[in-house]
């Protein structure tokens, strides 16, 4: 399927450092089978994987897992992402990441700070995250983030759990010093998949959040940035995902291999290339699984013709494929999408049953 | 809320911990990034935040700037500067 497109110059660098992770969300998006410690990219992979991304034009690296800290090696690394000239974000637990760690990891050049917190009760917070006194955890260490003086974003994944305390979620955030907070809807990949009828929230609910992230916003308009990631199940057009394949983002896993959307891996037969093997750049430009759905040749009627072709890029392929079993198809999300009543179906599957908390 | 109208002539602007301005050779020219957040910064807004060290208030600032650029009206160039660092200021990317 090779296309006509050129590359573009991406923006991002997801690095998966690696999928050992303390805690067992039922929503983590990571693969049912992770990768192994004895497979994980080294020290000096990982900085020459950072200066071939700077080098194509990426900004911005999200240092990612599982948990990062479970890394020792976390310091050098960050250390290698300021090398390379590249903004680095540490997206963490806070659960094995240590105060000592975190101020050294602040000297060797850290940018930012994003900490998940589950719930803004922490009973129903450890109880989501599978591990008794998290919650403490989190708390103490997102005060010694604000204490080190480096920015906060407080990340909070919202599911049938705890999506009607969005408000006091944000309280939370604002009080513990973050000056940006994400309101992220479950998406359902990996683990999250797994357990979609545990966490769907029902329509209402959804629609009541939607409304509260609005106030809120309004509400604390200049004290803290409030984004949010919408909980497409309910949407009548599907998110334009990584903005758009192989367009503005690189995700690398443990294990170096490069895929253009972390859930890439569940669409067969895409053929996808190693770090160990091919310099990024080749990757970006010539990888069968980056060229197979970059621009709109690969793309089928509704989308083919579709005026929002450039705007939402088909949607999701990897949903399109977990759904209705076909990648290129549209994602039915969409409401022009033949499946779209699919996701209906799926939605209204709701059940309070014990979560299947991801194993590491 | 930052009002525009409000930003005091004595007020020093700066860039937080987390926010940096970086010339980026592939993303051809000059980019202002923070959380998860970039932003392309054209030749004016370029000029005006190279200048937010902290250090200079933004009446210091403003003369600076219409001694560089000889010919553009002050109450102009106050009044981008102005519009840009309470923009900034709004979204947490510039302290006041």
């Amino acid at each position: 399927m090779a296309t006509q497109h050129a590359a573009p110059n991406p923006l991002g660098l997801l690095a998966e450092l690696t999928h050992r992770c303390p805690l067992g969300c039922p929503y983590c998006s990571n693969p049912l089978v992770l990768d192994q410690r004895a497979d994980e990219l080294d020290t000096a992979t990982w900085a020459r994987v950072f200066r071939e991304a700077a080098g194509l034009g990426v900004l911005q690296v999200h240092l990612s897992g599982g948990e990062p800290a479970a890394r020792r090696d976390l310091k050098e690394i960050v250390a290698a992402a300021r090398e390379a000239g590249l903004y680095s974000n540490l997206i963490t637990s806070a659960v094995g990441l240590t105060p000592k760690t975190l101020s050294a990891l602040a000297d060797a050049g850290l940018d930012h700070v994003q900490i998940s917190i589950q719930d803004s009760e922490q009973e129903s917070a450890d109880h989501i995250a599978g591990y008794k006194g998290a919650s403490a955890r989190k708390r103490a260490l997102a005060a010694e983030v604000v204490r080190l003086g480096l920015p906060l974003t407080v990340n909070m994944v919202v599911h049938r759990a705890n999506i009607e305390r969005i408000e006091q979620m944000v309280e939370l955030a604002l009080s513990l010093g973050a000056s940006r907070v994400e309101i992220a809807h479950v998406q359902y990949y990996g683990w999250a998949l797994k357990n979609r009828a545990a966490l769907m929230p029902s329509r209402e609910q959804v629609e009541q959040a939607v409304a509260q992230v609005e106030k809120l916003r309004a509400q604390h308009h200049g004290r803290i940035v409030i984004d949010a990631v919408v909980p497409d199940y309910y949407a009548r057009f599907p998110k334009p995902c990584v903005g758009g394949w192989g367009r503005r983002s690189i995700n690398v896993t443990p294990a170096g291999k490069v895929l253009p959307c972390h859930a890439a891996e569940v669409i067969p037969g895409l053929e996808f290339w190693n770090v160990r093997e091919h310099s990024l750049s080749d990757i970006w430009r010539a990888s069968p699984a980056f060229s197979a759905f970059r621009g709109t040749d690969w793309m089928q009627e509704p989308c083919k013709s579709c005026s929002r072709r450039d705007q939402d890029f088909g949607g999701c392929r990897c949903q399109a494929f977990l759904i209705v079993g076909d990648a290129q198809a549209a994602d039915p999300v969409c409401h022009l999408s033949p499946h779209h009543a699919l996701i209906a179906d799926l939605a209204a599957v709701r059940e309070d049953v014990a979560y299947s908390y991801r194993s590491s | 809320m930052v009002q525009v109208g409000n930003i005091a002539s004595s007020a020093k602007p700066r860039l937080p911990r987390g926010v940096r301005l970086v010339h980026n050779e592939a993303q051809g020219g000059w980019v202002l990034l923070a959380p998860e957040r970039v932003f392309k910064a054209d030749a004016v807004a370029v000029e005006i935040l190279k200048r937010c060290t902290g250090e200079a208030s933004v009446d210091a600032i403003v003369d600076d700037l219409a001694k560089a650029f000889v010919g553009a009206p002050r109450e102009r160039i106050h009044a981008d500067v102005v519009k840009l660092i309470g923009g900034l200021a709004d979204k947490k990317l510039l302290e006041l």
